[in-house]
């Protein structure tokens, strides 16, 4: 088979972490290549590289025996490269057609609206789709809106295509569509790059595989001829009980206590407990209502039905501020939009959720603020000019050390943690892991909210998987598989085992 | 990390004088000292203490509400109905005046309506989520059509004589203190300590910068913006007082096109529209260049709209010129 | 309520036909046939602005620089007007958009080239545009008698009962359409309002599109500076002072969202056309032209409470039962 696409040796740096070093690849004409790894390995850069959003500081970029270089997205789709985005990057308000067809309208400057819809027309046909060209794209669910993005990809004659996590947020009937349309794709001698890290999608649909990891690409090979746990390893690259060393904390007395938390379309009869030292990992697909629900326990929505206890008094949080009096806190997992206020500097950041501990008479104290701020910067050792310094400068990996030194500071009694290491490099994943584990030592309850199962795994006490806005599954520490996690996350089975 | 690798992180960055240079209030420093010197050098009257505090009638009163403005832009939102409740303020307080009551009852009755505009706007923007510009052209609207409607073509100049001289003559001969100036002054102290030094303050900061982060912080960002608004209504109402005061005589287009003027004086003072940025005694000092360069090319009989040219020219080259000098810098 | 959003224009229509109706009954001279078209006369101006204002709005702008660019354009053309040679009205039409175009360029520069907010730029233009007025007309008003046979003469012209600026108020509104609905342009200025990200991906440089739709707005503000003047036979530094508030209300009203990338011709030209109804139905019913900015804002603050309500956002579908429920909902 001819290699339509090359990447030859491409770096990428960001301040404070190495994106992609060196790495190589080669898409195949009618080839799924499945391109996995953890979250921070460098998928995203490649995806960004391939479409023109960001130049490689090293490297070359060949293209049907071209080098290239894209400056602008449009630079990327003149060569034939498309890409189906996680989130759709598309236009609501204007129609279906438009939304193909936006950057390269047929026609000179008068649009040629026959034109436009006849060809809109034959690509929604070309791939089943039932709605009509004038639709609003405000009006599709999100499987339509992708569906609409691979016209688009269609409607450049792409011959490389990019899905990026594309089954995120779909359900299991749309997917198998999904994949119907990926097989008819290969079929027309398109190659295309898949990203996903749910093993079934890419045992399912891909001929080869490539995988990073920390930004260095570490083996790659036809689908047929490995295994999971093969890939498993390489993409974790030690074996999982090595990295996070077993804690010995003792477990107390019950803190929080959820109870048939419900709202109307996002999740339903979320029960569980929480009690002192423990770490309650909850585990899911992306989309499967986690952070909905534990954003509703911290006030920021209310729910239809349930109850919230906490160390035995009821709460009903209308507010995050209920529940950080409550002795909640909630680390979210959007951290440049949710967490911290870039412009700010470290010290504010980190007094922000606390402020009223830091009030003398009617004033801040400066004094009490930078205490406060050296103690918890210096114990989660936040790297930093000074504490004054805005947080934007700073590393992503900082970045989240001030978060959670925020949360910290308003010395709570259950911390929950969403997606704590999304997106960190290497080393400061490793530090946020070890400090998990002391923040229990010191009689923290944590609800760790993550998509990366060794490391839920590896720090949980017990697992709950949702699916869907519901918990399908239960597992303690000892009476847990990979496989059954996995399962239940993907909706295929339903478990419950001793927890 | 119990063995993370000990080194200290300094409290604050080093003094750097260049820092404080370049810091937008030296930049207003040095405006308002030129502006001095030129206009003592063009008039020999511009240095009369007598003329200087008169000076400042002409500014105070939009002053007070450029205070509250410059906090709702802070936190991206913005007032444009201010010069309406000072319309409708104004009326009640003539309104008032015309049944005969005392001058307590006059005030009152001015940071009464202020107050209420001010909630009603609050209401509105927190309630239905749109943004605070559209909103308050709509309020401006109505509260304008209001005053105008009740008013029709009619003035209102019947004032007691207490009320009157609360503008008409100065709180202290000598030297000579108008009221509105030293209100402006304390309004300018309070609200400085609130943003600069109070926990308040730094939410305001916070919630400019990010509204998003903000509540997720379990900052009541919603509780803020109405009270900004009642704050921005209460001034409003209170600036109509001393308006009413001053001119002894209310018509419907009292106060026509002031939330243009405040929202100059904000953006002069430093205080970013995108949020997050701004302080106090920035706006004091633009208040400050912008009313005693008025005043001074008042002297030299330049007509006000033309004064406004030289306005708007500062108003853009003020944010244009860094953003121009960072360029030419960059392509270094 | 998604109904309500998806036919604004038509409920829209409804209320003003409704409104018209009351009038009626209250005031038959209101709906007589020669009184209405001058409903349409007297608001042919608000139609072309309220169309450049929408403009730049789609784009996520605002331009507060609208009326006093057309002070200060019909102010130069007058002039022109006063001191020049009798010209033909096209040549005065030409003039004034060129003139018009070249401040709003001026806006175009500043907000996509240097990056200023344009609500800062226009504020600042505004003062500039309406102290120049005076500084270049020396204070003086230029009255109809000053300003020249044709130069007057020419927004008086009717043709089927109806002016000539309602005429060029209708070209303008066709002209835009089919430049928002036909062109790449047009087009492209819905995608950079509505997704600025999903534009740039698609190859739209936003700071181009700036500079055009300030220059559209400009160039929209000059041509009604001259009819503005010519029609009202004066020219001085104050005339359609705070009408920009006007011109933006009637987007608002129209249905044109602040936040970019939402509004149609029609939808505005109704929104024009509701203001323009209640300053012509007051006098017909003897009540005090004073009610007309009343009216106004609270036909705004209504607008906006609906449209707020249509664009709720909804929660997540996750549950499989909310999609089910969602998807029976598409239909």
């Amino acid at each position: 088979m001819a290699p339509v696409l090359r990447l030859g040796h491409i770096s990428k740096g960001f301040p404070g972490v190495q994106a992609l070093d060196d790495v190589s690849l080669t898409l195949e004409r009618g080839s799924v290549t499945a391109l996995i790894g953890e979250n921070g390995a460098g998928k995203s850069t490649i995806v960004k590289i391939l479409t023109g959003i960001y130049t490689p500081d090293a490297g070359t970029v060949n293209v049907e025996g071209r080098d290239r270089r894209f400056a602008t997205p449009k630079d990327a789709w003149a060569a034939g490269i498309a890409a189906i985005h996680q989130e759709t990057v598309m236009f609501d308000e204007l129609s279906v057609q438009e939304n193909i067809f936006m950057g390269h309208m047929p026609g000179g400057r008068l649009i040629d609206r026959t034109a436009i819809r006849d060809r809109t027309k034959e690509l929604l046909a070309r791939i089943d789709a039932d709605f009509a060209p004038e639709t609003p794209l405000k009006r599709l669910s999100v499987a339509q809106k992708h569906m609409v993005e691979i016209a688009r990809a269609l409607s450049h004659e792409a011959a490389v295509i990019i899905m990026d996590e594309p089954t995120a947020s779909l359900s299991r009937h749309e997917i198998d569509e999904l994949f119907g349309l990926v097989d008819q794709l290969r079929a027309e001698g398109r190659a295309i790059l898949f990203i996903s890290h749910k093993f079934d999608e890419i045992f399912r649909v891909s001929d080869r595989w490539v995988c990073l990891r920390d930004g260095r690409k570490v083996g790659e090979g036809r689908t047929a001829e490995v295994t999971e746990p093969e890939l498993v390893r390489l993409m974790v690259g030690r074996p999982i009980d090595q990295v996070f060393p077993k804690r010995d904390v003792v477990i107390g007395e019950v803190v929080l206590e959820v109870e048939g938390l419900s709202n109307a379309t996002e999740f339903a009869d979320i029960s569980f407990e929480l009690r002192r030292g423990e770490i309650l990992g909850l585990y899911g697909l992306v989309g499967a209502g986690r952070s909905e629900a534990m954003q509703c326990v911290f006030g920021l929505s209310r729910p239809t039905r349930g109850r919230i206890v906490m160390a035995g008094r009821a709460i009903a949080p209308r507010v995050p501020g209920d529940a950080i009096a409550a002795g909640i806190s909630y680390v979210p997992e959007d951290r440049q939009e949710q967490g911290v206020v870039l412009p700010l500097g470290i010290r504010a950041n980190i007094t922000l959720a606390s402020l009223a501990r830091h009030v003398r008479g009617w004033f801040l104290s400066t004094g009490s603020e930078r205490a406060a701020t050296r103690a918890l910067g210096d114990r989660l050792a936040v790297k930093a000019a000074s504490w004054e310094q805005p947080v934007g400068e700073l590393s992503g990996g900082n970045q989240q050390k001030v978060v959670i030194a925020k949360w910290l500071a308003t010395r709570p009694r259950v911390i929950i943690l969403d997606e704590p290491t999304k997106g960190i490099d290497i080393g400061s994943k490793a530090a946020v892991h070890a400090f998990i584990g002391e923040l229990v030592a010191d009689g923290l309850a944590v609800v760790l909210i993550s998509s990366e199962l060794p490391e839920v795994m590896g720090l949980a006490d017990r697992i709950l998987v949702m699916h869907e806005g519901r918990i399908v599954a239960r597992f303690a520490r000892d009476a847990w598989s990979a496989e059954a996690i996995v399962a239940a996350a993907t909706g295929a089975v339903a478990a419950d085992r001793a927890a | 990390m119990p063995e993370s690798p000990r080194y200290t992180v300094a409290d604050r960055p080093p003094f750097r004088l260049a820092d404080l240079l370049l810091r937008w209030e030296s930049i207003l420093v040095i405006l308002l000292a030129a502006v001095f010197a030129i206009n003592a050098w063009a008039t020999p009257w511009f240095l009369d203490i007598y003329n200087l505090a008169d000076a400042t009638y002409n500014f105070s009163e939009k002053a007070i509400i450029a205070l509250a403005m410059a906090l709702l832009i802070l936190i991206r939102e913005i007032d444009l109905s201010v010069a309406a409740i000072v319309a409708l303020a104004a009326l009640g307080v003539g309104a008032v005046a015309a049944l005969g009551q005392p001058t307590p009852v006059l005030v009152l009755t001015g940071l009464g309506i202020g107050l209420l505009c001010g909630l009603c706007n609050g209401v509105l923007v927190t309630r239905f989520g749109v943004h605070s510009i559209v909103i308050t052209i709509g309020t401006m609207s109505l509260f304008r059509g209001i005053a105008q409607v009740s008013l029709g073509d009619q003035a209102l100049t019947s004032f007691p004589q207490p009320f009157l001289d609360l503008q008409q003559t100065y709180l202290v001969a000598d030297p000579p203190t108008p009221l509105s100036f030293v209100l402006f002054l304390c309004l300018a102290l309070a609200f400085g300590i609130v943003l600069h030094l109070t926990a308040t303050g730094r939410r305001l900061f916070a919630i400019g910068a990010n509204p998003v982060a903000a509540r997720f912080s379990g900052i009541r960002v919603d509780r803020i913006r109405f009270v900004l608004f009642t704050v921005s209504g209460l001034m409003a109402g209170l600036a109509a007082v001393l308006l009413t005061a001053r001119i002894g005589v209310v018509r419907p287009n009292i106060a026509f096109g002031w939330e243009l003027d405040v929202v100059t004086m904000v953006i002069l003072g430093g205080v970013a529209i995108s949020g997050g940025i701004g302080s106090i005694p920035g706006v004091v000092l633009a208040v400050l260049v912008l009313g005693f360069a008025t005043f001074g090319l008042t002297l030299l009989n330049v007509p006000g709209i033309v004064i406004n040219v030289l306005l708007g020219c500062l108003l853009i080259g003020s944010i244009a010129l860094p953003i121009l000098i960072r360029r030419a810098l960059g392509r270094r | 309520m998604s109904w309500l959003a998806a036919h604004r224009e038509v409920v829209l229509a409804l209320v003003i036909a409704l409104m018209v109706a009351a009038i009626g009954a209250y005031a038959p001279a209101f709906v007589e046939g020669t009184s209405l078209l001058g409903v349409l006369d007297d608001t042919a101006l608000l139609f072309m602005l309220a169309l450049g204002q929408m403009v730049v709005i789609l784009t996520r702008g605002i331009d507060l620089s609208m009326a006093a660019n057309l002070a200060l354009t019909g102010m130069l053309v007058a002039l022109v007007g006063q001191h020049g040679p009798d010209l033909p009205a096209l040549a005065y039409i030409v003039l004034a958009i060129l003139i018009g175009l070249g401040f709003g360029l001026g806006n175009g520069l500043l907000i996509g080239g240097l990056g200023i907010p344009p609500i800062v730029v226009t504020l600042g233009t505004l003062s500039i545009f309406r102290g120049m007025i005076v500084v270049i007309g020396g204070g003086d008003q230029v009255n109809a008698s000053e300003m020249g046979r044709t130069f007057q003469a020419f927004p008086h012209k009717a043709l089927l009962g109806l002016s000539s600026v309602f005429w060029i108020a209708l070209a303008v509104a066709i002209l835009m359409q089919l430049f928002l609905a036909r062109t790449r342009t047009g087009r492209g200025i819905y995608a950079v309002g509505g997704n600025p990200t999903a534009a740039r991906y698609c190859g739209l440089v936003l700071e181009r599109y700036q500079l055009l739709v300030y220059a559209i707005a400009g160039g929209i503000a000059g041509l009604c500076g001259y009819l503005w003047v010519a029609r009202y036979g004066v020219a001085y530094s104050e005339i359609a002072s705070g009408f920009e508030l006007t011109i933006i209300a009637s987007c608002v009203i129209g249905g044109v969202s602040i936040g970019g990338g939402v509004g149609t011709v029609p939808g505005t030209l109704l929104g024009a056309l509701f203001i323009g109804v209640i300053v012509n139905a007051l006098p017909t019913m003897q009540v005090s032209p004073f009610w007309q900015m009343a009216v106004a804002g609270a036909a705004i603050l209504a607008a906006v409470i609906i449209n707020a309500r249509a664009e709720a956002h909804p929660d997540k579908l996750i549950l499989p039962e909310a999609r089910r429920a969602a998807a029976r909902a598409r239909g």
